[in-house]
């Protein structure tokens, strides 16, 4: 069987309850019942986790790097989207 | 030991010599499998066995009290020695043939471990309970293989075909026991293993049929394993998983 018929899985496990689920990596799997699987017996072996998400990788929208200069460079210097910017009262204290 | 502590420990080592038997076979896939994650998922079931073949030769020393260990048990007895049912020795063949085994024996062992819980021996009881969570998982697992090979390409099917018509052979032995098994049943020590012959043939009937195989029931064809009498395979295989501690008595690491 070769792994170029596979698609591949990005996988999510939620370390413990009440926890976001975070991205651990990916594999191949025949379909999405095999990657949870899979996933299993890849990242929660030794109890690292309670609850596994997977989604077929191109099922993921991705921001691209050579976007950078208009994407996320902007934000670079707009500092008064920052509450650090302004200067508080001194009737506010303890904000 | 006296009658009944030596029932209790050949009981106990038949099932570690399943248990053993069968997670060397699932090692050999260890970096085989057709891909890696099936791999790693292949030798996690074989790391199941192996957990489950340690806990029936731990307690079977114990019963024994001669000092021995589970190692003892595992790679210092002779291929007579051995008690396995035949199934589990098998060469693991190709892909297709090792899954159909697993869900054979899957099957077997859901229905097998859960009366099992119900134990008089709480220790057995235990290694059941601890068990038959590892096989629902199992499975879980070798079910859509089997389906996904019948219905794949012909190529697949042929080989699903093929390992059907070899392993037929073996089913019918899951269910047969010794006279110290009967003993130990009837104490409710031990499970009643021809009381789980008709829903096992019922399931594995309608689980093939849904992929259009036909399949019958399992049939007594060949036995021997309980009697140390074994298939031409279990000696070269033991061959292998035994020769470290053969060739270095008592090597650790």
């Amino acid at each position: 069987m070769s792994q170029e018929h596979l698609a591949v899985y990005e996988v999510f496990v939620r370390s413990a309850r009440g926890l976001d689920h975070k991205h651990v990596g990916s594999l191949h799997a025949e379909s999405p019942e095999h990657a949870l699987m899979y996933a299993r017996d890849c990242y929660i072996r030794r109890s690292e986790g309670v609850s596994i998400w997977v989604v077929e990788s191109k099922n993921i929208t991705a921001s691209q790097d050579n976007d950078t200069e208009n994407f996320v460079e902007p934000m670079d210097d707009k500092p008064y989207r920052h509450a650090t910017h302004y200067v508080l009262p001194d009737s506010v204290n303890n904000m | 030991m006296d009658q009944q502590q030596q029932n209790l420990y050949r009981f106990l080592v038949g099932l570690g010599d399943d248990s053993v038997v069968l997670s060397h076979r699932l090692s050999e896939w260890c970096s085989n499998a057709p891909y890696l994650e099936e791999d790693l998922a292949l030798s996690n079931v074989a790391l199941d066995y192996i957990g489950r073949a340690r806990m029936f030769y731990q307690y079977a020393a114990e019963i024994e009290g001669k000092g021995r260990t589970e190692d003892d048990i595992a790679y210092l007895r002779d291929e007579r020695e051995f008690t396995n049912l035949l199934i589990h020795e098998l060469p693991i063949n190709d892909f297709a043939f090792t899954m159909l085994r697993q869900f054979f024996v899957d099957v077997f062992y859901c229905n097998y471990l859960e009366e099992l819980c119900k134990s008089s021996d709480e220790r057995i009881a235990a290694i059941a309970a601890k068990a038959v969570k590892e096989s629902r998982y199992h499975l879980k697992r070798s079910e859509p293989w089997i389906r996904q090979l019948a219905e794949g390409t012909d190529e697949s099917r042929r080989r699903i075909e093929n390992a059907l018509a070899e392993l037929e052979n073996f089913l019918g032995e899951l269910f047969e026991m010794p006279a110290w098994e009967v003993e130990l049943a009837e104490q409710g020590i031990a499970v009643d293993r021809k009381a789980l012959k008709a829903n096992w043939d019922e399931y594995v009937q309608q689980f093939l049929k849904a992929s259009d195989i036909d399949f019958a029931e399992s049939r007594l064809l060949v036995q021997g394993g309980r009697e140390g009498i074994h298939t031409e395979h279990l000696g070269h295989m033991l061959s292998d998983m035994q020769y470290v501690q053969r060739a270095y008595p008592g090597q650790q690491w």
